[in-house]
């Protein structure tokens, strides 16, 4: 008898520990599904911006003759961040990164020149790359806090025990290098 | 971020059942005093109150959930508008959209209304939509235009459409049901109530019915407020959270409370889904013993609390919150669980002075209003200088006071403007749209095909205007 309601109190255990686990692994499956989802929302906004050059520096050529380095610097750092496009968070970040620099640094130069500034197609480009810059910023920001979500919980008792039996790894966040550039290249015309 | 949305959902959902308990006891109520039973609540008078008003808010319900978008947006006039349309517009709703992590974008659709105002709408989170307002999108920089948007998209991520407008159902069936109690009431008097069933009504049960049926809607109205209310202050902390960057939505804020244009379509249902109050003077009434029957946080203080803010977290916003208004907590200590604290973004350099006019320029501007008001004609002379005719001049034309060019008045003598009553026939006839050139940044003024004289203010950023007296359609371009 009494080892009938032994039996039965440890099956009941053991169901809610099961119950348990499977809880806490669908929630780790959902947050990790939810970083990827964020990772390719960010690298559909990267590719925006990477098919956005060549447009932009398409519009500029014929109004800054004198300008040549600075398109060579932009259009190198745009085939570095394509190339990165497959790697790591970090190796994109810092492809990126330099990308972003090399934009400021276009954008700054376009100031010199009033008549390209007053043209209406790039008026229109200039939008459209705030934008993406903005669209990257709040995609990166989606993004880290959603990692943020899944490496607490891959760190945090109990979930720990179960992320490490399921082998789940923490994500990297996707952090650009240089604090300077963390704005979106402003531009005031 | 989700559990805000999560005790958004718990709390509307007690409004819900505090208002629909409401509607069920008056239903009740109403019941026993048409059918009344032998033993008080007895009878089926009772349950047919019940019944009716469930079905009641049941009807009110499925057509909100059906159509509720649709009629708001046509109530409004809003028109869709794609991003060919209006590019900068759509980009930022799209960025608004990703930072909220939302899975489809809303619609955007633009309100043609030189008043500065905006709403989203979404009862189905499938069919989300938000509207701006023409003056809004002209007259706002593409930092406030982001903060805007960022309000309304909190609204549709905190599930503020939905449950306000089911919330807006039910207020609005127990408003119905107790004026119509009261008006059958009295004027059934004594006629042929209590006769269907051959009991009395229980004079307690009378008293206790009419009081409830005069204060259910005006107490259900002032809970629905508050709830209004506090959620405003929440789509701001939402938008701070989205942006990171508060003094976009403050100073838009801040326009928008400077401007006195009442908006339009004005309809006291769909007033709660504004971004501020749509009527000015009831923006400016809030600081009297009515606020608390106003769907909108003062926008003082809402500004104040912007201002003041140091992260973007909604630990910071909370703080903010309780410093500026002397309130409570708004959002519950127990759900605040982002501890890390939430960077703020900083403001571009040189923005700040360049949109503050300079006290000399406002005198100016407060001078050229009283004189427009007063009939004046401004015309701008090709020396610079703006010249104002006053209604009583009586020439054709007259040399600049500065240059000493001459200067015609606007194809119409003055006193012309006040006695011809009807535009002449063969110019109602042609239909084509006129065309007026702008020339400058300030007052301007130019006659209409049918004479009448029409003044553009400083701040009129709009592509078309109407003649007050022929309705013409009049394009307006903006060379410079």
């Amino acid at each position: 008898m009494i080892f009938g309601i032994f039996i039965v109190v440890l099956l009941l255990l053991a169901a809610l520990l099961f119950i348990a686990v499977v809880a806490i692994y669908n929630r780790l499956v959902a947050l990790r599904n939810r970083v990827k989802n964020a990772w390719s929302q960010i690298e559909v906004q990267l590719k925006r911006r990477h098919d956005l050059i060549p447009n932009l520096v398409e519009t500029a050529k014929g109004y800054m003759q004198h300008e040549r380095e600075t398109f060579i610097r932009v259009t190198e750092a745009r085939a570095k961040a394509m190339g990165a496009g497959s790697g790591s968070v970090k190796e994109v970040a810092q492809a990126e990164t330099g990308l972003s620099e090399a934009l400021t640094k276009f954008l700054l130069t376009v100031e010199n020149y009033p008549e390209l500034k007053a043209n209406e197609n790039f008026l229109r480009l200039q939008e459209e790359l705030t934008s993406t810059e903005n669209r990257i910023a709040y995609a990166r920001q989606a993004y880290n806090d959603d990692v943020m979500a899944l490496n607490n919980k891959i760190e945090m008792f109990p979930s720990n025990i179960i992320a490490g039996i399921f082998n789940f790894t923490k994500s990297d966040f996707f952090e650009l290098e240089d604090k300077g550039e963390r704005k979106a290249p402003q531009v005031k015309f | 971020m989700w559990e805000i949305i999560e005790s958004n959902k718990r709390r509307a959902l007690w409004l819900f059942i505090a208002l629909f308990c409401v509607l069920v006891i008056f239903g009740a109520l109403v019941g026993e005093v048409f059918l009344p039973a032998e033993q008080p609540f007895t009878g089926p008078g009772v349950w047919l109150g019940i019944g009716a008003a469930a079905l009641l808010a049941a009807i009110l319900g499925a057509i909100a959930y059906w159509a509720g978008d649709d009629i708001v947006m046509s109530v409004n006039k809003a028109i869709l508008v794609t991003k060919q349309q209006h590019p900068q517009l759509y980009n930022i709703v799209e960025e608004m959209q990703i930072a909220a992590g939302l899975d489809r974008m809303p619609e955007v659709y633009i309100v043609v209304d030189d008043a500065m105002n905006a709403f989203a709408t979404g009862i189905r989170p499938e069919k989300s939509a938000i509207a701006v307002t023409d003056g809004l999108v002209e007259r706002l920089s593409r930092d406030e235009l982001q903060g805007v948007i960022a309000h309304e998209m909190s609204h549709i991520l905190n599930r503020d459409v939905l449950f306000m407008s089911f919330a807006g159902v039910l207020l609005g069936s127990i408003t119905m049901a107790s004026e119509g109690f009261l008006r059958g009431f009295f004027y059934s008097r004594g006629s042929r109530r209590g006769k269907l069933s051959g009991g009395r009504t229980h004079p307690v049960i009378l008293l206790l019915t009419i009081a409830f049926a005069v204060l259910a809607p005006i107490l259900a109205r002032i809970f629905y407020f508050a709830i209004s209310r506090r959620r405003e202050y929440l789509a701001d902390a939402t938008a701070v959270r989205l942006t990171r960057y508060p003094l976009g939505l403050a100073s838009a804020l801040e326009k928008i409370a400077a401007d006195s244009r009442d908006l339009g379509m004005y309809n006291r249902f769909t007033a709660p889904l504004f971004i501020v109050e749509p009527l000015v003077n009831r923006r400016e009434a809030r600081r009297s013993f009515f606020s608390i029957g106003s769907t909108h946080p003062p926008v003082e203080e809402r500004i104040r609390i912007l201002r003041t803010l140091t992260g973007a977290g909604f630990r910071d916003y909370q703080g903010a919150f309780m410093k500026v208004t002397k309130e409570a907590t708004l959002i519950p200590e127990r759900i605040l669980r982002d501890k890390a604290a939430v960077p703020l973004r900083q403001p571009p350099p040189g923005d700040a002075q360049a949109t503050e006019p300079t006290s000399e320029q406002k005198h100016r501007d407060i001078g050229d209003l009283l004189m427009a008001t007063a009939g004046f004609l401004f015309l701008p002379c090709a020396c610079g200088l703006k010249v104002k005719v006053p209604p009583t001049l009586g020439k054709a034309s007259f040399p600049c006071p500065r240059c000493g060019r001459l200067l015609l008045l606007p194809s119409i003598t003055t006193d012309a403007m006040h006695t011809r009553p009807e535009p002449a026939p063969e110019e109602t006839v042609e239909d084509e749209p006129l065309f007026y050139e702008r020339k400058s940044n300030g007052w301007e003024s130019f006659a209409c095909s049918c004479g009448n004289i029409i003044n553009l203010s400083p701040l009129f950023r709009g592509r078309t205007m109407t003649c007050r007296r022929c309705g013409r359609k009049i394009m307006i371009s903006y060379p410079y």
